[in-house]
């Protein structure tokens, strides 16, 4: 039970019914709610449930163990204890709606005016919250009791009251999250009102964490009733407490242990079943959008290898870098294996930049995480090679590979502010790098940070060093960025998207640095994106991927000229850059499929204007088609017959 | 151009927003007008204030001085009630196909939220008019009982379009509308704007920072630099080789044409170096033109006045106070044809 | 090394000192205002039923309540502020006194058990986050059941079996430090055992939170650059997840201190919660009102700590 974080996991939507039919079928919940209800059931009836008296005292069976006659045996007074728990649970039961009633009803409304309203409102009530929240809510209970005695209905309004600011918290950053959302300010220019908006789009998605919260809360609202009868402070010792027979308990120890047992068994399992409930209620609130709540599909490892030539050498050819054969990469899904990138291969050489250019989907930013060893949980490199100087890194060791990172491969990656760690100056990461890389003192590390700076084209490299990512511009970021993955003077530099997030201007200024770069080290680069004129400007050759596959392979100059696969054709067809303004563009129809649902033969078939029968039967191979240039089309010869320059 | 009145007027606009203790002016001054059945672009980087400009229509942003008119009446401030009128007639679709839908609500109930909100109660009526709407937007009827995450970003975007649309507005204002879409995406939904302009008569204001699509798209273009117009003008010649001001001219060579020799070419040809500037620390004064930081042809005059809008080439304006001399110090042989008709030729010389 | 130029840290502290003052002030006012909101009459109370209106009046001006509300709040305010918090009605001693007396106790309970639970939590939740599932699984089972104890129900169990079963620990009092460090070591061992569920919470929501930062992109981009995998967790991942655990220490602080009034009982350890029930049983007002402000100033002592905290680790955070 995580209460004491008002960390929800607010998904992007919560479909109630999806959420009540994933409730039903979570054993825990069920567990949970019939435990509940059995207990609520028989301790409310209590008056006809319970076998005895609960203020019978039979001195005979004192302190009796369970015997038929008192099921769960008696107490020092020779009270069954059976019919004390009923009468106890109504109580409880009772401090326990008070409490969560009270939470609710003024802790809901205040948390949604907080996020929705913002401003003053807002931050009076944050101000009102953290009042509260300084104060220890038992003390003020017993303050409270201390003046209106043994009054539990005070006490626990009061426990109530005090529990407010914890589920205004929950429910002004639902409320904060869901007002984010460009759908709430397209409601309001279709000219909804401000309580029809709070109605209709914010109170749907805030219910959720709400009942949980309540369900969290009634298993502290019990924890602490329990507690304060304990202490003896809510009713004489003679009327049945679940509290206060744990304290009655608590006296005999040596002699009768397991008058404790009874007792403080309900009191536990009631607290767990509420607990449990919440719990089960978070995940139902959660799945009820189809997300995933942390549970991370275990990660495959086949030994299926689909590449027949294990053992491909690294031929003499000068200057190749990287050699990547048959690259594929699965996750699980529901227990299926579902591929993202599905046999990739290509080959980097030193001083030359490959893009990788790809729409959404494509599998283009997996692909290089895949050769870097980075891939997120739930992906896994299941088949290929990918040679460096004649190694496979996918197969070796990770203490073999951590001596490649930064030194002979590095990454840039397209957020450049997230990219660098919050928590440190960017100069302070850097020279921990260096000295990573270099076994150099303090200072010479200093220095060498205040270099590369200076390298990559940052005008006050003193100044930058002393900043924190956030604190930079989207340009000099990514350019500190750059510097980072300089540090070790990699061969390799693959650049996922470098420029997306960018503007413009700075773009043409980063992929400036990147050449000028490449000129003065000779490294080779691999930049990803989707870009055109990116690669336009700054690749010699290029592959295009679609559907986890590679569908095209040239050079920089005749793919745009030459285009041989129908997927890229299109796609430089639709460029606004390359069409008549003021005309109709010619698109590609349909969308790109997701993985999983991929064609059996041409994955590029369903849109393909061409298509034809022998497109859609078998899986289509990477053909040769002229010196450099490969494409996934079988249809080749007869789509771009004659089309040569 | 035609002399009537223009669909939409903003005039010298100006939104102040307070950030830490520090005044932003993320509006200042600027000045445009949209005809009727027109699209107008508008265009800039980060910060240049082009997204502030749409929410200052729709009464999102507080307008600190200048006004809006919208068909002749001033909507620069109006209580909710009067602009509930106003959002009959200005529409937008936003930039994020993710979050501009409730995921938990149905598409037919999407779509019909703009009716209800205008008062249509009778059911039939709504139903016949989210299906004609996803009708025209080529989605099947089927989507009404379906939920957002059962449609791909395009599709979404087609949504919000027709959702857009339903109270039969006459100026959309499309924020990015199109740039998170993938390229074949893309066109799929600018032919469908494009078509949906002359069936239902619409005009538009397109917000974008790209460039190639803008001009594809507009018939004049409006381009803004922190809060204030540069230059504005028809399409083809604000991002052509006639630009007028130093920073659409920069604008325009920074961006890359799918075209590898001819972008090379380009690149050998002289490009404008931009100095670097981290745009926040920079103090503007409002007297002094606003890109002299980083304009390469500044003189001393651009720092003690701000140049105000004027002609420059025929319905062309430029707020610059070096133009035209400063295009004959652009140090290249000359200017090139490639790039102003179609990025795909080769370029000879 | 490379020094941030921004002094944020230092506006921060002064800003949450300058906050506290006046919440201070806020919270104790509050605390003597309940009782006045509180609809029933103290001195009745504790006159009883059997008193005769005599008693009743004359405790009534005893205690100051028979003067208008702003004037009792004034002269309570004063003394509070030179450090006086009135007498104990039931004891006849300075409420001050009887304070500073047993705070020892109870900061060695409350301080014990959170450093405990930071502690071993901390490394726990690392481990979590690094392994697989199933030390996942055991730490939330175990925070489930550990939560849902009750801590006096554990108390007696921990007594029942490690102090009558196996005479390990004593099973009530406390040793002041001074008169001998190990016995005061070993009468805490069993009421600080009472932490094991702040162990969980603790180590859950390290686990939880180096979990998410170990997937952000700026841990791809330090281990794609060569960062030595040790460096990375304990250097830059915990600094980012550190925040919310301080928040949760900070909780399970504030938790803890509303926890010893049920613990001190269990265990018999004459500390500030004794007190607090005693007074409560009493109708001793001066005496919880003086325990109330006691146990607020820690809490917002603590908020500060973690204000500071937080500043330290996260130079990103923007206060509201």
């Amino acid at each position: 039970m995580s209460i004491l974080t008002d960390q929800i996991a607010i998904g992007p939507a919560t479909h109630s019914y999806e959420s009540a039919r994933s409730l039903i079928r979570s054993p825990v919940a069920i567990a949970a709610i019939t435990f509940l209800g059995v207990v609520t059931l028989v301790c409310i009836s209590a008056p006809v449930t319970a076998p005895y008296d609960p203020l019978h005292q039979d001195l005979e069976r004192v302190l009796s163990s369970p015997t038929a006659h008192n099921l769960l045996g008696t107490d020092t007074l020779g009270r069954d204890v059976l019919s004390r728990l009923f009468y106890g649970g109504r109580r409880s039961l009772l401090s326990v709606l008070e409490g969560v009633v009270v939470v609710v009803a003024l802790g809901v409304p205040m948390g949604l005016a907080a996020g929705y309203a913002g401003g003053w409102v807002d931050r009076g009530l944050n101000k009102f919250a953290e009042t509260i929240m300084a104060v220890p809510a038992l003390i003020i209970v017993l303050v409270v009791l201390a003046v209106l005695p043994q009054n539990e209905d005070a006490a626990m309004i009061s426990f109530g009251l005090l529990g407010i600011p914890a589920i205004l918290r929950v429910v002004r950053s639902a409320t904060l999250r869901v007002r984010e959302d460009l759908y709430v300010a397209a409601a309001r220019i279709s000219g909804l009102s401000h309580l029809q908006i709070v109605k209709r789009h914010i109170f749907p998605r805030v219910w959720g964490p709400v009942i949980v919260q309540a369900s969290l809360f009634a298993a502290y609202a019990l924890l602490f009733e329990t507690g304060i009868a304990y202490l003896g402070l809510t009713a004489d010792p003679s009327t049945p407490t679940w509290g206060g027979m744990v304290a009655e308990a608590s006296t005999v120890i040596q002699r009768q242990a397991w008058l404790l047992v009874p007792s403080g068994t309900v009191i536990a399992s009631t607290i767990l079943a509420f607990g449990l409930l919440g719990d089960a209620l978070r995940d139902a609130v959660v799945r009820g959008e189809g997300g995933s709540i942390n549970r991370v599909p275990r990660s495959v490892v086949t030994a299926r290898d689909r590449d027949a030539d294990t053992a491909e050498p690294m031929n003499g050819r000068s200057g190749l870098v990287l050699r990547a054969r048959n690259l594929s990469v699965s996750t699980m899904r529901s227990g299926a294996e579902i591929p993202i990138v599905d046999g990739v291969s290509f080959d980097v050489y030193a001083g030359e930049t490959l893009g990788i250019i790809g729409e959404s989907g494509c599998g283009k930013s997996v692909t290089a995480l895949a050769v870097l060893r980075s891939l997120p949980q739930g992906l896994r490199a299941i088949a290929g090679r990918v040679y460096w100087q004649g190694d496979d890194l996918l197969s070796m060791t990770e203490r073999s590979f951590d001596g490649l990172r930064g030194s002979s491969l590095a990454y840039v990656s397209q957020e450049p502010q997230s990219s660098l760690d919050p928590t440190f100056t960017v100069g302070n990461q850097l020279v921990e790098l260096i000295r990573h890389h270099q076994r150099v003192s303090r200072r010479k590390a200093r220095s060498s940070a205040i270099a590369l700076l200076r390298q990559v084209e940052l005008q006050n490299p003193d100044q930058v060093a002393r900043a924190y990512a956030h604190e930079l511009s989207g340009g000099m970021a990514q350019r500190v960025a750059i510097a980072f993955a300089l540090a070790g003077r990699p061969k390799l530099l693959i650049a996922d998207e470098p420029t997306t997030a960018l503007d413009v201007t700075v773009q043409a200024e980063i992929l400036g640095l990147l050449r000028r770069l490449q000129r003065e080290t000779g490294m080779a680069l691999i930049l990803i994106t989707h870009n055109w004129g990116v690669i336009a400007d700054i690749c010699d050759r290029a592959v295009v991927m679609y559907a986890g596959q590679i569908v095209e392979k040239s050079g920089i100059q005749e793919m745009f000229d030459r285009p041989l696969h129908p997927y890229t054709l299109g796609l430089l067809n639709s460029h606004p850059s390359l069409a008549e303004p003021g005309s109709r563009l010619s698109s590609i129809p349909g969308n790109v499929p997701s993985p999983g649902s991929w064609a059996p033969g041409c994955r590029f078939a369903p849109r393909c204007r061409f298509v034809a029968e022998e497109c859609v039967k078998t899986p289509i191979p990477l053909i040769d088609i002229g010196p450099g240039h490969a494409s996934r089309c079988v249809r080749v010869d007869q789509i771009f017959a004659k089309a040569s320059a | 151009m035609s002399s009537t009145t223009p669909l939409l007027i903003a005039e010298r606009l100006c939104v102040r927003y307070r950030r830490g203790g520090r005044i932003i002016n993320a509006l200042d001054g600027v000045t445009f007008e949209i005809q009727s059945g027109e699209t107008v672009g508008l265009v800039g980087e980060s910060g240049s204030g082009k997204s502030t400009a749409a929410k200052a229509i729709l009464g999102l942003a507080p307008v600190h001085a200048g006004s809006i008119l919208f068909d002749g009446k001033d909507i620069t401030h109006l209580s909710f009630k009067e602009r509930r009128e106003t959002y009959r007639q200005v529409q937008i679709v936003f930039q994020d196909p993710y979050s501009s839908l409730n995921p938990s609500r149905t598409i037919g109930d999407t779509l019909s939220e703009p009716l209800e909100a205008f008062g249509e109660r009778d059911h039939k009526r709504k139903r016949d008019r989210v299906y004609e709407m996803l009708d025209r937007v080529h989605l099947p009827s089927t989507a009404v009982d379906r939920y957002p995450w059962q449609f791909s970003g395009g599709q979404r975007q087609r949504i919000a379009i027709a959702r857009a649309l339903m109270p039969s507005p006459r100026l959309v204002i499309l924020d990015e509308a199109v740039s998170s879409l993938d390229l074949s995406i893309q066109a799929q939904v600018l032919n469908l704007l494009q078509e949906l302009q002359v069936t239902s008569a619409l005009s538009y204001l397109f917000i974008s920072h790209d460039l190639g699509v803008v001009r594809h798209v507009c018939d004049r273009v409006v381009v803004l630099y922190r809060g204030r117009v540069m230059e504005s003008g028809p399409a083809l010649s604000v991002s052509g080789r006639d630009s007028a001001h130093p920073y659409t001219y920069t604008l325009n060579e920074a961006v890359p044409v799918p075209n590898p020799n001819a972008q090379r070419a380009r690149r050998a040809a002289v490009g404008v170096p931009l100095t670097s500037l981290p745009d926040d620390t920079t103090k503007i004064r409002d007297q002094q033109c606003i890109f002299a930081p980083r304009c390469h042809w500044n003189q001393p005059q651009c720092w003690r006045e701000r140049p105000l809008l004027r002609p420059a080439y025929p319905n062309g304006l430029v707020a610059c106070h070096r133009y035209p001399e400063w295009r004959s110090e652009i140090a290249r042989p000359e200017p090139h044809d490639a790039i102003a008709d179609n990025g795909a030729q080769v370029i000879r010389n | 090394m490379f020094v941030p130029e921004s002094p944020a840290l230092l506006r921060i502290v002064g800003n949450r000192l300058l906050l506290s003052v006046p919440l201070l002030l806020v919270v104790s006012t509050l605390t003597f205002l309940l009782e006045a909101l509180i609809p029933g009459d103290v001195a009745r109370t504790i006159v009883g039923p059997q008193g005769t209106q005599e008693q009743y009046l004359q405790l009534k001006h005893s205690l100051g309540l028979d003067q208008p509300l702003l004037t009792r709040y004034q002269q309570w305010l004063e003394s509070v502020v030179r450090g006086d918090f009135g007498t104990s009605l039931f004891n006849h001693e300075p409420v001050a006194v009887l304070l500073s007396g047993r705070l020892s106790v109870t900061l060695s309970l409350v301080v014990g058990s959170t450093l405990v639970a930071a502690i071993v939590g901390l490394l726990i939740g690392i481990a979590g986050a690094l392994r697989s599932d199933i030390a996942g699984t055991a730490v939330d089972a175990l925070s489930m059941f550990g939560l849902a104890i009750p801590n006096f129900f554990l108390g007696l169990i921990l007594i029942a079996l490690f102090a009558v079963a196996i005479p390990l620990f004593p099973a009530t009092g406390y040793v002041p430090f001074d008169e001998s460090p190990l016995d005061w070591a070993r009468s805490l061992v069993l009421p600080v055992a009472l932490a094991t569920p702040g162990i969980a919470v603790v180590a859950k929501q390290t686990r939880d939170s180096m979990r998410v930062i170990l997937e952000r992109p700026f841990i791809r981009t330090l281990r794609a650059a060569g960062v030595p995998r040790r460096s990375i967790i304990f250097k830059h991942a915990l600094r980012s997840a550190a925040a919310p655990v301080v928040t949760v220490l900070g909780l399970i602080f504030v938790a803890s201190l509303g926890g010893t009034v049920v613990v001190e009982s269990v265990f018999a350890m004459p500390g500030l919660g004794g007190l607090a029930v005693q007074a409560t049983t009493q109708h001793d007002l001066p005496l919880i009102q003086g325990v109330a402000v006691y146990f607020t100033a820690l809490v917002v002592v603590v908020n500060l700590l973690i204000d500071l905290a937080y500043g330290w680790l996260d130079p990103g955070v923007r206060i509201e």
